[in-house]
Order: C-alpha cells, then sequence, then structure tokens
C-alpha cells in the first residue's frame, strides 16, 4: 500500500511542538506529557502547519538537503509512526 | 555535589526540573478521603501572591521547565487563576489544569481557553452517580462533572479523565470506562489509590484486593485492544497500587530529578508528599529557583546514592528504582532513607503482606472514612 504524499498532516489538538532552549532541542507537548524529538524528526516537525501537505514537505527538505538518498521514505516513515502514535492527524 | 573547576555555575549531573507542580490553594469544595493533601492541610500558611506566582513561573522556566500543572487542593477557587494560566503561557509552558470540575463554568473554560491553557484534567470519583457523590461528598457533584466535560471537549481542548480507584468502584471500571469513551477522552487515568496523606489513613478502607485489581486490569486490557482495533486514539492509563508490586516504583523518577512542586504557602519540594518529612524543605519566598533546586539541602537530601543504607546500597536494581518511595519508607518505618517496604528485599515488607491481607477482609463502608475536610484536618493536626 502506496503512501499518499496529497495529505496533509496537523497536529493533533492540544499538542504543540516547540524549541526547548535548556534541553536545546525540539520537543512535542501534550497532556502531562513531552517527547524529545531527534534533529530529523525536529526537521519535519518544523515544517508541520496543516498548510503543507507531505509532498510539499519532502520537497522543502529535498532543497534543505539536496541528494539524501531515501528522503522521501524517511518522512513518509515519519508521518506513519506519529500518526500511529496519534500526535498528528493526517487529511 | 562535585566541582569540575569550570566557570559556569555549578550544575552537576542533576536533570532539568522539566515538570513544575503548582499547587495554587488547599481549599477545596470536595472533601474526598483518598486525597493526598497532607493531613494538616488547614494548619498551613498564607498562600502565595500572583506577583509570587509569576516569579516562580519565570524562574522555572529559564531553567528549564515545560510542563505546569495548576493544581490544589481545587486551584478553580483561585480568583487570578486565569492570570496565572495567561502568564505562564506567555513564558511558554504547556499548562495544565487539574480539577474536580467543581466551580468550572463554560464561561471559565473559555476564558482560559483565551488566556492559553492547553489542557484540563477532570478528576471523577467514580462512574456512578451515587459513589461518586457520597465519596466527594457533595450532591450535585457528579452532574456538574459531566457536563463540564462535555463544555471542554466542545472548547475544543484535549482532555484528561481521571478516576481514583479503590476497594468500593473498581469493580465498576467497565462502566468508568464506557463513560470515558462516551465523553471521548483522549487519555484516561485509571489510577488506583496511592496511600499518601488521606489515603493513608484511610488505607484499610481503600486498598482493593488481589482479585479486584486483577480484574480490572485485564478488563482494561480488553478495552485497549478494543480500542486500537477501532482506531480511537483514546489512550487508557492503568496506574496500579504499589502495594502489590515486590519491586518499589522508581518515585518521581528520583528525588530531585525532574519534579518540583511549589505548595500553596510556597514550601518547594521534590514530590508533593513531601511535606510530611522530617527534612528542611527552602520556600520561594526566600529563595531563587535556581538555589532551591541545585543547592538546597532538602532537593540533594536523596540525591543520587550515597544516602542509602541496606539492603538498597549494594542492590543491582537501585539505578532503575532510587530504592523507592521516600515517604511511603519514612511513613512505614519510621526512617525516610530505609528501603520502600514494598521491595520484597526490605525487612519491614511484612507490612506490605499484612495490608493485603487486611484487604482481604476488610469491612469499612465509604461512609466509614475520614473524609478530607477542615475540621478533620484540625482534630488531626492538634492531634
Amino acid at each position: 500500500m502506496s503512501f499518499d504524499r496529497s495529505q496533509t498532516p496537523n497536529w493533533r489538538p492540544g499538542y504543540r511542538f516547540q524549541y526547548e532552549p535548556a534541553q536545546k532541542g525540539h520537543v512535542l507537548l501534550y497532556p502531562e506529557g513531552m517527547i524529545k524529538l531527534n534533529d530529523s524528526a525536529a526537521l519535519i516537525g518544523g515544517l508541520i502547519d496543516g498548510e503543507r501537505d507531505v509532498a510539499a514537505i519532502i520537497a522543502e527538505l529535498d532543497k534543505q538537503f539536496p541528494g539524501v538518498p531515501e528522503l522521501g521514505d524517511d518522512i513518509e516513515q515519519f508521518m506513519e509512526v506519529a500518526r500511529a502514535q496519534h500526535w498528528i492527524t493526517l487529511a | 555535589m562535585h566541582s569540575t573547576g569550570s566557570p559556569l555555575p555549578e550544575k552537576p549531573a542533576v536533570g532539568l526540573p522539566l515538570w513544575l507542580l503548582a499547587e495554587l490553594t488547599y481549599r477545596c469544595p470536595l472533601q474526598c478521603p483518598y486525597c493526598s493533601n497532607p493531613l494538616d492541610f488547614a494548619e498551613q500558611g498564607k498562600e502565595l501572591s500572583t506577583e509570587q506566582w509569576f516569579k516562580v513561573f519565570r524562574e522555572a522556566r529559564e531553567m528549564g521547565a515545560a510542563q505546569l500543572g495548576f493544581s490544589g487542593g481545587e486551584p478553580l477557587v483561585r480568583q487570578d487563576l486565569a492570570e496565572l494560566i495567561g502568564e505562564a503561557r506567555r513564558l511558554g509552558f504547556y499548562t495544565n489544569l487539574i480539577t474536580s470540575g467543581i466551580g468550572l463554568t463554560e464561561q471559565k473554560i473559555s476564558d482560559f481557553k483565551k488566556a492559553g491553557l492547553d489542557h484540563i484534567q477532570i478528576s471523577f470519583q467514580a462512574s456512578d452517580e451515587q459513589v461518586n457523590n457520597l465519596l466527594a461528598g457533595s450532591k450535585k457533584a457528579f452532574a456538574q462533572k459531566l457536563e463540564m466535560a462535555r463544555a471542554v471537549k466542545a472548547h475544543g481542548y484535549p482532555m484528561v479523565l481521571n478516576f481514583v480507584t479503590h476497594r468500593h468502584n473498581i469493580d465498576k471500571i467497565d462502566r468508568i470506562i464506557e463513560l470515558c469513551i462516551a465523553l471521548e477522552a483522549d487519555f484516561v487515568e485509571l489510577a488506583t489509590c496511592q496511600f499518601y496523606g488521606w489515603a493513608q489513613l484511610n488505607r484499610v478502607g481503600l486498598l482493593p484486593t488481589r482479585e479486584q485489581l486483577v480484574r480490572a486490569e485485564r478488563i482494561t486490557n480488553e478495552y485497549r485492544a478494543k480500542l486500537e482495533a477501532e482506531g480511537n486514539p483514546c489512550k487508557l492509563i492503568f496506574v496500579t497500587p504499589d502495594y502489590y508490586e515486590e519491586r518499589p516504583k522508581g518515585c518521581m523518577n528520583g528525588w530531585g530529578s525532574i519534579f518540583l512542586t511549589v505548595t500553596p504557602d510556597g514550601t518547594a519540594l521534590p514530590c508533593h508528599g513531601a511535606r510530611q518529612l522530617p527534612v528542611q524543605f527552602p520556600n520561594v519566598r526566600d529563595h531563587s529557583m535556581q538555589h532551591i533546586w541545585y543547592d538546597s539541602f532538602g532537593f540533594n537530601r536523596f540525591r543520587g546514592y550515597d544516602w542509602m543504607p541496606e539492603p538498597c546500597r549494594s542492590c543491582d536494581e537501585k539505578e532503575k528504582d532510587f530504592g523507592g518511595c521516600r515517604c511511603q519508607a519514612f511513613m512505614l518505618t519510621g526512617d525516610a532513607s530505609n528501603a520502600d517496604p514494598v521491595c520484597s528485599k526490605s525487612e519491614h515488607h511484612g507490612v506490605i503482606l499484612k495490608a493485603r491481607e487486611d484487604a482481604e477482609h476488610a469491612t469499612q463502608t465509604i461512609e466509614q472514612l475520614a473524609f478530607r475536610n477542615e475540621r478533620n484536618s484540625r482534630l488531626i493536626a492538634k492531634g
């Protein structure tokens, strides 16, 4: 089953992505919880705004990091995991 | 504390205070007999002012605190709650309101949203109206909670519903879960009563039997599987009472590791139960949060492993559970340095076995429990 890149991700209501200076990294905050994101998840997370679809996010990161193989697959995988964890909705 | 000779402020291997719990007040319209507030809450000092709380938030935020819980007592009785929420959100906190729902109105739900509140957790006493009201000591409590839970969702908040379970309501766990699903809770905490404060006083009348517990966990697992199959994002969190464990919980993820509680009068604690310990804790009126977290005696008292006597000292699991809960060790053995008696390696483990045995024969009804109210608190404080 192939991933539909025309879907637009958005954070689940009540979930907030932000930079934490004290942790020197990005986190996802939600009711009584917090997940520290690794660098690549943070880059993807920073582009989730409810406007860009997955294809646009891939295109944007491809521009920033040209020639990274499997970039699209990695981003698709992030979306799958984030949706399964109910961090994001894909519409 | 070890010095590295670095010119930077000395910050040894102490974690960041990521979690700040602001106990705004001990005032509460309910009288739950399992409340974790101290028994002598009615004898505590004056509440912090709005400005004093702002200072606490600002300093904690600079030190890395990201999650902020507004708790109590009932935080809604603070008239400046919307102001406090607004300032906390402006500073970048993820703001959680932990409430009984009593005193909540649609107007407040809407005002708090505008102020930047991220999440509301409503606690319920049971799924059944009558049991709920008996436990909360209020006739209108349940209907009000249901109405407010619906309003919270309608205003677009994520919602956590918290049910403290015990021997009088745990057999209705299926109805509790059904109710939470119907209310579209995002998270459901099915928290078997932990024995601190008033709950410890009422332990015999609250601790479920092992059979009750096993059944409740099985039913919870059945609902989890069902929810997952339906793609329902509702998450069930089942908290077992440590009285049925053989190893203690890694309480607060270690002393002074990530949690910082500030009580209504400004006393800073490494957990909300620590006030009862014979340890001097700092007050935010006298000290900066930086000093409190890194340098104060109270916050360093049980950090690391050097304070541990046997059997913890030589135990290969000490880095996993930190010897368990200091408050429980103090309450049940008289010495806060001892191993938490939940641990089967503790020489005091017999008190836990006895409590399990008592649970098999307990006959106390809900009405016979000591309710958490000013009158009882003053009686207890006077001894």
